[in-house]
Formats: structure tokens, C-alpha cells, sequence
């Protein structure tokens, strides 16, 4: 589902790092330990095809990432791959629904709203469907942003940091929800994290140093 | 979600500030859209009433002010003429003038004005034509305009008093036996005739006569704003051939100065005006066998210098006015143009802040799948968006505005002016407000385009 190969990357103060291989299959799920400055988010902007690597392929699905254009790749990004970052961003003029619909149309979707209904339904905030997404807590926000994740049924869902804002009862529900949800949906999921706490749950581990 | 919900929801979540922007580009949009409604309306109204008259005869004065007076019946005449000194124009067989219609003012009716003239008025310069009843014959008989009667409700056979001047004050109201008869209504001809009580001259004098009979004392204080000023001097009337009169009803009256001839019996019979050469009237308005007669170029300068009275051409008059009223407007439409850019720079004000609340939400939309395209066009449609709803908001602020004003307007210019209706420069007030917004919003899109999605994610 997702590989790399020889994955470098040049900063504009030309520190350069070179990334591991990365080979996850289908349906497994990863965590993606570092410290900070190791290049941890630089990675997952990478697999994730926001940004372009100088050396190295990124695969996703048979993919290859470094070879679409520019729209190309948006569309690719909208259609195969979820993101969920550290802080959740919403568009603000929009309620929780209207978000998830953008998102599906966006990757060039039509909207479905039973599908919305479905995946905030499971995440337990179906309530919060009307609601501007700034009168959410930080847990809801956060689970919002995994329903957006998932809205379009990517291969491929990258976590960024979901955890290090909550505590711990959030941070364990956040994560059992990414796994249950992630399986649910035959993605691959991928968090990068440097929450120790996440250790546990997870078999697959890949290091940076 | 499509980008133009998309663009709507986003300005409406920052309502203070799209009211502000709405606002000043409305206003910018309505005073310019007002300007065209109002000159266009102005323009046209004059060119209608211009018809076809070469030259207007008056006394001495403002040639303005004659020309405003007895054309648009706007301002106050210049004074009197006598009729021996006009008396030439008058003639059928002058060899240059082919129509002179004599106009005698100074009275009204809730101040709609009075004027004494002849058929002619109607029949030629303005191709009016009776809607009921028929055009003034004897004496005291008036036909109405259309708005004269609409606005004041005179049927045929009703009956009135004159006032003295043009203001509807109640206070110099003439009271003499039964007053001007409606015998007629003419119809609606959108040109000033619309709002005159047309009488013959003679009912004009008449009426005057009476008052100065009736006024023993000459307290006249409001001598001033006569524009009859009947000479007391009548000693020559003696040279008339009035025996038809019958002096038998005045009895009653003073007749110490006065030797008038008695307009009561000239009811059946309203003899030419050239019979009466030390009677007065206001102007005499003047149309040429040919335009292209020098002899009839040279006439106005002839006139002017060398009788006591006035001669102006309309067309010449009217462009002097335009171009002293075209630097009032010059200078409003300037204003109006400096409020839409300013508008403008307020759109790109809006977008280029809100775009920096936004940056994240951008980036956030690329990742989701959105192309740089994309929130290019979003941006533009933004930028749009206010162009079209301040435009809107500018065209309902120049029609509501235009039919408040055209009360007033209707009252100072004896004119109607329509605020809805909708003009084709309007059009292209649409395009330009279109191009404005684009403009405003092409740096904020360009912004847009550009934006870096990793850059952004990880410094936000």
C-alpha cells in the first residue's frame, strides 16, 4: 500500500536527511517514532504528497507521487489519502457537516450525506452535525477531523501528532478510534508521533534517529 | 459545496465587515447610476421642450432666465413687451420667421402656471392634442394639461381662481366672478405642456385688468413679482375700433384711470392680438422659414442691438447652462468614481486580511483535494461576489433614491422624472463594477494560488 525508496529531502538551509525505507501493507497500521528534528512531519508531508521529495519515490497504491502534477496529485491526495493534523483545522464559515461535504466534493466526490451521517454516528458527535466546528471541544474537534480522514474511504490515513493535545483518556479514545475506524475501512493508517504513550498499542513501529 | 456557496458562506461569516464593503461600493454604484438616471432624464426632457424653436423674444434681462422662463416654465420671466413692439414678428408674411406664438405668464393655479397664448402653442410647437372637451375659445376659458389635471383633480366645467405669481400661497388669489372655466384636456405629451393651464391672452389681460380696477389704493406690494405690468397709461385706447363693447356690466367699478375695453364682451369674440398694441405679453416664441437664412442668423444680434427687447436661441441657452451645471456634475461623477475605487481597494482590503485568517483553511481545502486553481477561482468569485451584491445594493439605492427625489425634482424642474426606469449605460455600470472586483481580487487570488500547503501546516 505505501513504500519508499531512497527518500531524501533538502531543507532551504540545505541540511539534508535521508529517511528509511518504508514498506507498510495493506490494511496495517504503523507508528512513526522520532524525537523532534528528525524529520518526523517532513516524512509524513512527503508520503503524504504534500511535498516533493529531491530524491527517492513515494508509492502509494501502485502510485507513484513524485510523477503527477501538480492537480494531479491534488486530486490523488483528496481521493486515496486522509490526514488528520495535531491541530484541528476546519474551514471556519462552515458547520461539521458542511466541512465533511467539502471535503467529498473536493476530491471530486458528490456529496453523501448518509455517509457523513454514518462515520459521525460511530464517532459518537452525529449530534454536532449543525454545529460551527469552533463551538466544539478540543475532543471533538479532534474527532471531526478523523471523520474527515475517512469521509472519502482513502487507503491511506496519516495521523500527525492526534494525541499530543489531550489527555489521556482522550488520547486512548482518539487512537481506539483511529485503529477501530482504520480497520473498519481496510486503510492503512500511519501516526507520527513522538506521545510515548501510543507505544503500546501498536506492533509495527518505524523509527527515525 | 460548490465554490459559490463556498465564497457566500465565507463573507457571510464576517458580516461587519462585507456590510461596510457592500456599503461603500453601493453607494459608490448608486451615485453614479443616479447621476446617468438624472442627467439622461434632464437631457432628454429639454431636447423634448426644445421643439423645434429658433428663438424666443422677451424683454431685457438674463437671456437665461427668459429662455427657463417661457420655455421650461422653471424661473421667473424677464418682464413684459409690448405688442406694438413685436408687432412685426407677428406678421404672417415676415419673410423670415415662420411661426411666433405669444406667451403672456404670470399667474397660476396651485402653482401650476397659467398661459396665455394661442393654438399655435399646442398645435405646432408641441403637437399636443385634446383628450376631452375641446381648446380654449372665449374668454376665461382654459384647457389643462394631463398632470394639471391628475394632480389637481379639474374636470371640465369646473371652475377656479388664479393666484398672482407662481407660488401656491393662497394669499394674491384673484376673485373675480366666476374664474377660469375648464373647457378642455389635453393629453399626456411628456413635454411641459403636461403642466400648464393654457388660456387665450386675452383672459391673461382680463384677468389683471380687473385686479387693477378693484385696487383702488396702489398699495401694490406685490407690484414686484408681477410679471404684468399693466401700463395706466391707456389714453390711446381711443384708436381702437371697440364699439361691439358693451360698458353696461362695469358700472359698478372704478373706471377713473382706466378706459378699458371690456373683456367680458370679447368672450364670443377673441380678436387678433395685433389689435391690442399697447397690451403686453411675456415672450414671443419664434420659429424661422429656414434655418439656414443668414439674414435669420443675423435677427437675435439685430434685435439686441437695436430694440429694447431681448432675442435668444433656446439651443444656444440651454448648451451655456449645461456646460456650467457639466462641471457640478464632472465634479459628482469624480466623487462617485473615487468612492468605488476606494470601495474596491476595501474589497481587496477584506480579502487580503481575510485571506490571512484563512491560510490554514487553504491549505487545509489543497490537501482535501482542492487544485491551486481552485482557490484561485474561489478567491475571485469572493472578489465577485461583493462586486455584483454592491452593485445590486447601489442600483436599489439610486431607484429608491430617484423616486423620492422625483417629488421634489417634479416640483423645482415642472417635470416627471421616473426613478425606475432602467437605463443601458446601467449595463455597462454592471461590467465595470465586475472589473473592479476582479481587479480587487486578483492579488488575494494570486495569494491564494500560491500558497504553500507544508509551509503552512507546519508554521500554523
Amino acid at each position: 500500500m505505501l513504500r519508499t525508496q531512497q527518500l531524501e529531502y533538502t531543507y532551504s538551509g540545505n541540511k539534508t536527511i535521508r529517511f528509511p525505507d518504508i514498506h507498510c501493507e495493506k490494511g496495517s497500521q504503523w507508528l512513526l517514532l522520532g524525537q523532534s528534528g528528525t524529520g518526523k512531519t517532513t516524512l509524513l508531508h512527503l508520503i503524504g504528497g504534500i511535498r516533493k521529495p529531491q530524491k527517492g519515490k513515494v508509492f502509494v497504491a501502485d502510485q507513484v507521487l513524485n510523477n503527477l502534477s501538480s492537480t494531479a496529485l491534488d486530486q490523488f491526495r483528496g481521493k486515496n489519502i486522509g490526514i488528520v493534523f495535531q491541530q484541528s483545522h476546519f474551514v471556519q464559515s462552515l458547520t461539521v457537516g458542511e466541512n465533511l461535504q467539502l471535503a467529498q466534493t473536493l476530491a471530486g466526490h458528490s456529496a453523501d450525506l448518509d455517509r457523513i451521517k454514518d462515520l459521525l454516528n460511530r464517532l459518537n458527535i452525529v449530534d454536532k452535525i449543525n454545529d460551527r466546528t469552533n463551538r466544539l471541544s478540543q475532543g471533538e474537534q479532534q474527532r471531526v477531523a478523523i471523520a474527515r480522514a475517512l469521509v472519502n474511504s482513502p487507503g491511506l490515513i496519516l495521523a500527525d501528532e492526534p494525541t499530543s493535545a489531550l489527555d489521556d483518556e482522550n488520547c486512548r479514545e482518539v487512537i481506539a478510534l483511529l485503529e477501530t475506524q482504520a480497520k473498519e475501512e481496510g486503510a492503512t493508517l500511519v501516526i507520527v508521533t513522538h506521545d510515548s504513550r501510543l507505544k503500546e498499542f501498536f506492533d509495527h513501529k518505524i523509527i527515525l534517529e | 459545496m460548490n465554490p459559490l456557496t463556498l465564497s457566500w458562506k465565507n463573507q457571510k461569516d464576517r458580516p461587519l465587515q462585507m456590510l461596510l464593503t457592500l456599503l461603500l461600493f453601493g453607494l459608490g454604484v448608486g451615485l453614479i447610476a443616479l447621476l446617468i438616471s438624472l442627467n439622461t432624464q434632464l437631457d432628454e426632457k429639454f431636447k423634448n421642450n426644445l421643439a423645434g424653436i429658433d428663438l424666443v423674444i422677451g424683454a431685457k434681462g438674463s437671456p437665461l432666465q427668459m429662455i427657463l422662463s417661457s420655455m421650461y416654465h422653471i424661473d421667473a420671466p424677464t418682464g413684459n413687451i409690448s405688442i406694438k413692439e413685436v408687432k412685426p414678428f407677428l406678421n404672417p408674411k415676415h419673410p423670415l420667421v415662420k411661426l411666433a406664438v405669444p406667451l403672456s405668464l404670470g399667474d397660476s393655479y396651485k402653482s401650476f402656471r397659467i398661459i396665455g397664448t394661442t393654438h399655435e402653442y399646442v398645435d405646432s410647437i408641441f403637437k399636443g392634442s385634446v383628450a376631452t372637451g375641446k381648446r380654449w375659445e372665449g374668454l376665461y376659458e382654459v384647457t389643462i394639461g394631463a398632470t394639471v389635471a391628475s394632480k389637481t383633480s379639474l374636470k371640465i366645467g369646473d371652475q377656479f381662481h388664479s393666484s398672482h405669481g407662481f407660488a401656491d400661497d393662497g394669499i394674491n388669489t384673484h376673485d373675480h366672478g366666476d374664474g377660469f372655466k375648464v373647457v378642455g384636456i389635453l393629453n399626456k405629451s411628456n413635454t411641459v405642456l403636461d403642466q400648464l393651464i393654457l388660456t387665450n391672452t386675452q383672459s391673461v389681460w382680463a384677468v389683471h385688468d380687473h385686479e387693477e380696477e378693484e385696487k383702488k389704493a396702489p398699495e401694490e406690494a406685490t407690484k414686484e413679482d408681477h410679471a404684468h405690468d399693466h401700463p395706466h397709461d391707456h389714453e390711446d385706447h381711443a384708436d381702437h375700433d371697440h364699439s361691439g363693447h358693451d360698458h353696461g356690466d362695469h358700472e359698478g367699478h372704478d373706471h377713473d384711470a382706466h378706459d378699458h375695453s371690456d373683456h367680458h364682451a370679447a368672450a364670443s369674440i377673441v380678436k387678433p392680438l395685433t389689435d391690442y398694441p399697447d397690451k403686453d405679453i411675456t415672450t414671443l416664441l419664434v420659429r424661422y422659414r429656414s434655418k439656414k437664412d443668414w439674414r435669420a442668423l443675423n435677427m437675435p444680434r439685430s434685435i439686441n442691438e437695436n430694440t429694447d427687447l431681448q432675442a435668444a436661441s433656446p439651443a444656444i441657452e440651454m448648451n451655456r447652462l449645461y456646460s456650467m451645471m457639466g462641471v457640478g456634475t464632472d465634479a459628482l461623477r469624480n466623487l462617485a468614481l473615487i468612492i468605488v475605487i476606494v470601495s474596491g481597494l476595501s474589497i481587496f482590503i477584506s480579502l487580503f486580511s481575510s485571506l490571512k485568517d484563512r491560510k490554514y483553511e487553504l491549505a487545509l481545502m489543497r490537501v482535501m483535494g482542492a487544485s491551486r486553481n481552485y482557490l484561485f477561482f474561489l478567491i475571485i468569485l469572493e472578489g465577485l461576489l461583493f462586486a455584483i451584491l454592491g452593485y445590486l445594493l447601489g442600483l436599489f439605492l439610486c431607484h429608491t433614491g430617484m423616486s423620492l427625489l422625483s417629488g421634489y425634482l417634479e416640483e423645482a424642474y415642472q417635470y416627471e422624472f421616473s426613478g425606475w426606469r432602467f437605463f443601458k449605460e446601467e449595463l455597462w455600470l454592471l461590467g465595470g463594477s465586475l472589473v473592479i472586483g476582479f481587479v480587487a481580487a486578483l492579488i488575494p487570488a494570486f495569494q491564494a494560488y500560491r500558497t504553500d500547503i507544508s509551509e503552512t501546516l507546519t508554521t500554523y
